[in-house]
């Protein structure tokens, strides 16, 4: 039977490898090498000081900031399913996906929020924005590894740079839907006393925002897990290194040793962000309200100093 | 003196194709047609008005009939589409963002229909917010707060969250927080929409009250004709985003310059609008050393069933036909006790007086007697008869 492919064939292989490999990474190489500095960076002290804290420390901090956001179950899981991480020896490779995923969230956010900002500022800016958005939300998570590898080789921030290209767009979503979402008398109101658009960003749109923006960090954080573990196939470390060489050895004990470290991982801290976004800023009910205190300069927007 | 805001020939129309509506505008022709013809929604359609200093002027409208739209152009939250808004002579339409910035800053604040309160910030910071957006350091804008918050006596709730107060309270705040930039024009739409028959009637005594003090500028919005003839110097009544009638209370229940005007004050209760003087006629009066025949004769001539007697300046009583027929006396020795009032006395406050069955006298502030009311003027303009003439000016609508 007849098909395309007998009258023309279109080498488009080639066209992509001599597009990439003669053009684009020749000549951006520099631009690629450099903007992977700052990611490594902040990943390898991240990572060393993950390493450095003493486990029970860090278990102790991860238990009490589920217990102030996310209620005592979340801080009683956290603390049995961080000891039972440990007992199975998988901790340093914990703490190594944590380093990656803080990392990738933390430039999600540096990224997605102010991109998120504009675009609820200027509908022009969202009309570009979106559609890059929803190209990359419908391609899969594979497919972004190719051009990643071409262009940044293959290791741990190349792992990092994938994650973060997956992971931002629901914070930049959520940042444009939270603002634009704010009350429009709120802002009128702001405006007929001549407030100029900086003072209605910080003192109105953002803490009145603050709630869907940190919805979209949660998401980001649980898309930027699944990412880290798929990453581990072009060198990035931790637990999805485990879980792949687990998998590559028909090792079934290992693999799902790393799985179940990264779903504890991605309990607790989905239901520390979760409590975040949902009651970060009302009054906490809780015992620990000394301790509480050691937390407390930080959330409450606008009301830490009075006027 | 030069008007506060003045106001001239100004539009606005919502969608594209504004142009094309002026000039349909221009030949004539009606809202609907307009929206029909071009998709283009006329707001406000050529309405000149001047507030002076200290007035509360009304605007009145249906709802859709573009109250909101013109009291927004006031303070440019909604640009007009041609015309000329002026405060102080500053044109608000054309001056540049940085000069409208400050004018917003300075002389302009606004009352919300719905609070529009920051639910994230205590009271106190939202009384603040102007002052912190003309840059008053916090612990000076927190002492104009607290002042401006016992003000409207709202003082024990400053460091509450608005969501924590009852509607009345919280469009307090919402008026504290216009007061506290110290602003000369107060823009107000439907502040007391929201809150139910009790309390806005509260909060419309307690703005008169206030008003008396401050003294604002204010352009007040409301679909209530009771709430604008109560509260208003001046009322103009919208339709279809122009004005169809403007002036005073009084004038507008007496003259309704048209049906839709009419329908609106039909059951007006107009023993609430009318006053003493509206209805006064002039004082025309006995002296105590008139005799008897003079008396009668001057109230045959007059039409009238009693006088008041005046001894030098002062009124020493009230002398009735009646009697001075049964006896015939001196007007003197027949004074029947007599009742008297204000002149901006509303008509419903002269009921208790009228059950003398004699005239009520109108005295001004020196205790003069500057006019009478008869009852009969009572219950005709009771009734919404024609108004009696011997006192009214009409002044109609200057266009
Ligand atoms: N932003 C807008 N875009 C398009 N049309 C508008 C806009 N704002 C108002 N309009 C139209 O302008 C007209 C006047 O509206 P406006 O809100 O000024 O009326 P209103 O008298 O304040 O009514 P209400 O009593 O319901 O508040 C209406 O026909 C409305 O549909
Ligand atoms: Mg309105």
């Amino acid at each position: 039977m007849l098909s395309p492919a007998d009258l023309v064939t279109i080498p488009f292989d080639d066209w992509m490898n001599g597009f990439v490999r003669g053009w684009l990474v020749p000549n951006f190489r520099p631009f690629f090498r450099a903007a992977q500095v700052p990611i490594s960076t902040v990943l390898n002290m991240l990572n060393a000081f993950m390493l450095w804290v003493p486990m029970m420390a860090s278990t102790l901090a991860f238990a009490l900031a589920a217990w102030r956001w996310a209620g005592k179950g979340t801080a009683i899981f956290t603390v049995l399913g961080f000891a039972f991480i440990d007992m199975i020896g998988y901790w340093p490779e914990t703490m190594t996906t944590l380093a990656m995923i803080v990392t990738s969230v933390l430039f999600c956010a540096v990224i997605g929020i102010p991109l998120g900002i504009l675009a609820a500022r200027s509908d022009l800016a969202w009309r570009a924005i979106r559609p890059v958005l929803d190209i990359m939300q419908t391609i899969p998570s594979f497919v972004y590894l190719v051009p990643i590898v071409m262009l940044f080789g293959v290791g741990m921030t190349p792992g990092i740079i994938a994650t973060i290209i997956f992971a931002i767009p629901p914070i930049v979503r959520l940042t444009n839907l939270g603002i634009r979402g704010v009350r429009h008398d709120l802002i009128e109101a702001a405006q007929s006393f001549g407030s100029t658009r900086w003072q209605m960003l910080w003192d109105l749109q953002l803490p009145l925002a603050m709630r869907t923006i940190l919805a979209g960090l949660n998401q980001t954080l649980m898309l930027a897990l699944s990412m880290v573990v798929i990453a581990a196939l072009i060198g990035a470390g931790g637990l999805g290194l485990v879980v792949n060489t687990g998998l590559g050895r028909l090792n079934v004990g290992e693999a799902t040793s790393g799985g179940v470290g990264i779903v504890i991982l991605a309990i607790v801290l989905d239901r520390i962000t979760q409590g975040l976004g949902e009651k970060g800023f009302g009054p906490q009910p809780s015992l620990m309200r000394t301790l509480a205190g050691f937390f407390r300069a930080a959330p409450r927007p606008g009301g830490a100093n009075p006027g | 003196m030069s008007p506060k805001l003045s106001v001239r020939h100004v539009f606005k129309i919502f969608g594209a194709g504004a142009d094309e509506a002026l000039a349909r505008l221009r030949q004539g022709k009606g809202k609907e047609e307009i929206l029909l013809e071009t998709g283009a929604t006329v707001g406000v359609q050529d309405t000149s008005f001047d507030v002076s200093e200290g007035e509360i002027f009304v605007v009145m409208g249906l709802s859709g009939s573009g109250k909101s739209t013109l009291v927004r152009m006031l303070n440019g939250l909604v640009p007009p589409t041609s015309g000329e808004i002026c405060i102080d002579g500053e044109d608000v339409a054309s001056c540049g963002p940085d000069r409208l910035q400050a004018i917003r800053r300075e002389k302009i604040a606004m009352v919300f229909q719905h609070f529009a309160l920051f639910p994230h910030w205590t009271i106190t910071e939202n009384v603040a917010y102007g002052l912190k957006i003309k840059g008053m350091p916090a612990a000076e804008r927190r002492a104009t707060a607290l002042q401006t918050l016992e003000q409207v006596g709202l003082g024990a709730w400053a460091d509450a969250l608005p969501p924590q107060l009852s509607g009345g309270m919280q469009q307090r705040v919402g008026l504290a927080r216009a007061l506290a930039t110290g602003p000369q024009i107060l823009l107000m739409d439907e502040p007391f929409g929201a809150l139910d028959p009790l309390i806005r009637r509260e909060m419309q005594e307690e703005l008169v009250v206030l008003q008396k003090t401050l003294k604002k500028t204010i352009i007040f919005i409301t679909h209530d004709l009771n709430e604008a003839l109560l509260l208003g110097d001046r009322i103009a009544i919208m339709r279809d985003g122009r004005f169809v009638q403007v002036g005073a209370p009084q004038e507008i229940v007496a003259n309704p310059a048209d049906d839709y005007v009419a329908a609106f004050v039909g059951d007006i209760d107009r023993g609430r609008v009318f006053r003493a003087t509206d209805i006064a006629r002039p004082s025309e009066t006995l002296h105590l050393e008139d005799n008897c025949q003079r008396a009668l004769d001057r109230m045959q001539q007059l039409g009238r069933n009693a006088l008041y007697v005046l001894a030098a300046d002062r009124i020493a009583g009230i002398v009735r036909y009646e009697d001075l027929v049964r006896d015939g006396g001196a007007p003197r020795d027949l004074l029947r006790p007599f009742s008297s009032t204000v002149p901006e006395a509303k008509l419903h406050e002269l009921y208790a007086h009228a059950a003398r069955g004699l005239p009520i006298a109108v005295l001004d502030d020196g205790g003069t007697l500057t006019g009478v009311v008869e009852l009969d003027d009572l219950f005709a303009c009771l009734a919404g008869g024609p108004m009696p003439t011997h006192r009214q000016k009409r002044e109609h609508l200057d266009a």
